[in-house]
């Protein structure tokens, strides 16, 4: 599989650091899942965070801070938990960090069709967390009418494949999109095209089938 | 907490963390990876001890400056510690340095504890790491090489991108709030970080 769109880098940096919001670390994860180069520029950012550690000045912890931990130390090393099995169950090609969400696999999502062509599913996250994250499955030949964004999107692309102002995307490829980038991605594959989309405000959608179909897809 | 500042011109990075030499923090990588190996090996109390004065108290300093009281900061710092104990036997010396790895220990625990948000998607890419180990053929002289280079490489930041670094690795500052905080555009901190991400990279391509 040939990834030709990655997440931005100020994106991966966001994400090592560990403050970029939940529905967009899960896209981000996805793709590291499936990219081997993100996850090596991920561990090169990494050492920003442990260079920042090391040289912190230290502040002094509880007088018994060691003793607690160290009673609390047992013989035996955290075992591995077995992810591959749960993986596994619901097909190899699915990301793990979106596997972990969908449960079932892709079969047997409970889709929202909400307009014809367009199906979509809300996935589960905190809280606390800013954006959401959101299944989208466009049939063949279909197009998300042209729409700009009140936040950033982060799409990944899980089957199928789209064409939009910025290239083809395909299994892998994350389409990395700021606020003021406007755009009319169409499904070319023969499948369906299934996507996983984190957002961050409502995608305002131009034009009146946009303005009907808005409130509807509700990403 | 966070200090604020009020204009752009009155900014400066923030006081100490890396106005600091880096000397105290600073020893030998191969340090690291004996001990954490004695660690994970020999399950070695004596070793643990040592990364635990270490990394404990710089752990707790991190937590302070992403907004955790100093309780809450003392306890997950104990619970960091506990961690790196734990996992000592899934740190990969040929990933990064120990120092990094502990920094990842510590931002999943903000991430889950302060940010309230689920670090499960990390430890998804962790394990499956774990499973399938690339091959790096690094050594370990490379390692300690690398991680003198990003240090290198963070110390001649200039000081706009080096505060926009440390408001998101130290104080957990996600990129919106930065902009907000220093009265700039998104786009500009976004810009800020991708500089000081390709000076990092442009040293680390010396090894390669």
């Amino acid at each position: 599989m040939k990834i030709a769109h990655h997440p931005d880098n100020s994106t991966l940096l966001s994400y090592a650091a560990g403050n970029l919001d939940e529905a967009f670390v899960t896209v981000v994860a996805a793709h590291l899942a499936i990219c081997g180069a993100c996850r090596s520029q991920v561990h090169k950012i990494e050492e920003i965070g442990g260079t920042m550690l090391q040289s912190l000045h230290p502040v002094a912890m509880d007088a018994d801070a060691l003793e607690r931990v160290m009673s609390k130390l047992d013989g035996a090393g955290d075992h591995f938990v077995d992810n591959a099995a749960k993986a596994k169950q619901v097909g190899p090609s699915l990301p793990r960090p979106i596997a972990r969400l969908i449960g079932d696999g892709l079969d047997n999502v409970a889709w929202k069709t909400v307009a014809p062509g367009v199906a979509v599913h809300r996935l589960a996250t905190s809280e606390t967390a800013r954006g959401a994250l959101t299944l989208l499955k466009i049939d063949s030949g279909k197009k998300i009418p042209e729409h700009g964004h009140s936040g950033a999107e982060m799409t990944l692309v899980l089957t199928g494949s789209y064409r939009d102002e910025s290239g083809r995307f395909g299994p892998g490829d994350v389409a990395d999109l700021d606020e003021d980038i406007e755009h009319e991605p169409r499904v070319d594959s023969s499948e369906p095209c299934i996507c996983v989309v984190a957002a961050e405000g409502p995608t305002r959608f131009k034009g009146l089938v946009g303005r009907i179909l808005q409130p509807l897809v509700g990403i | 907490m966070l200090v604020t500042a009020t204009s752009k011109e009155d900014w400066l990075p923030y006081g100490g963390a890396m106005s600091v030499k880096m000397s105290s923090g600073q020893r030998p990588v191969e340090d690291d990876s004996y001990l954490i190996k004695r660690v994970a090996l020999e399950r070695d109390s004596l070793a643990f001890r040592s990364l635990f004065l270490r990394f404990g108290p710089r752990v707790k300093a991190i937590m302070m400056k992403s907004g955790a009281d100093a309780e809450t900061a003392e306890d997950l710092a104990q619970e960091a510690m506990l961690v790196v104990w734990r996992k000592a036997d899934r740190y990969a010396p040929e990933r990064g340095s120990l120092a990094a790895w502990i920094f990842t220990i510590a931002r999943n625990l903000r991430i889950d504890r302060l940010r309230r948000q689920s670090p499960e998607a990390y430890e998804d890419i962790d394990e499956l790491e774990l499973e399938a180990p690339e091959e790096s053929g690094e050594t370990q002289v490379q390692v300690r090489q690398r991680n003198e280079l990003v240090l290198k490489a963070v110390a001649e930041l200039p000081p706009d991108q080096r505060s926009v670094i440390e408001m998101s690795f130290v104080h957990d500052t996600p990129q919106s709030d930065i902009a907000q905080k220093l009265g700039l555009p998104l786009g500009t901190v976004k810009s800020r970080t991708r500089l000081a991400y390709i000076k990092l990279r442009e040293r680390l391509e010396a090894l390669e």
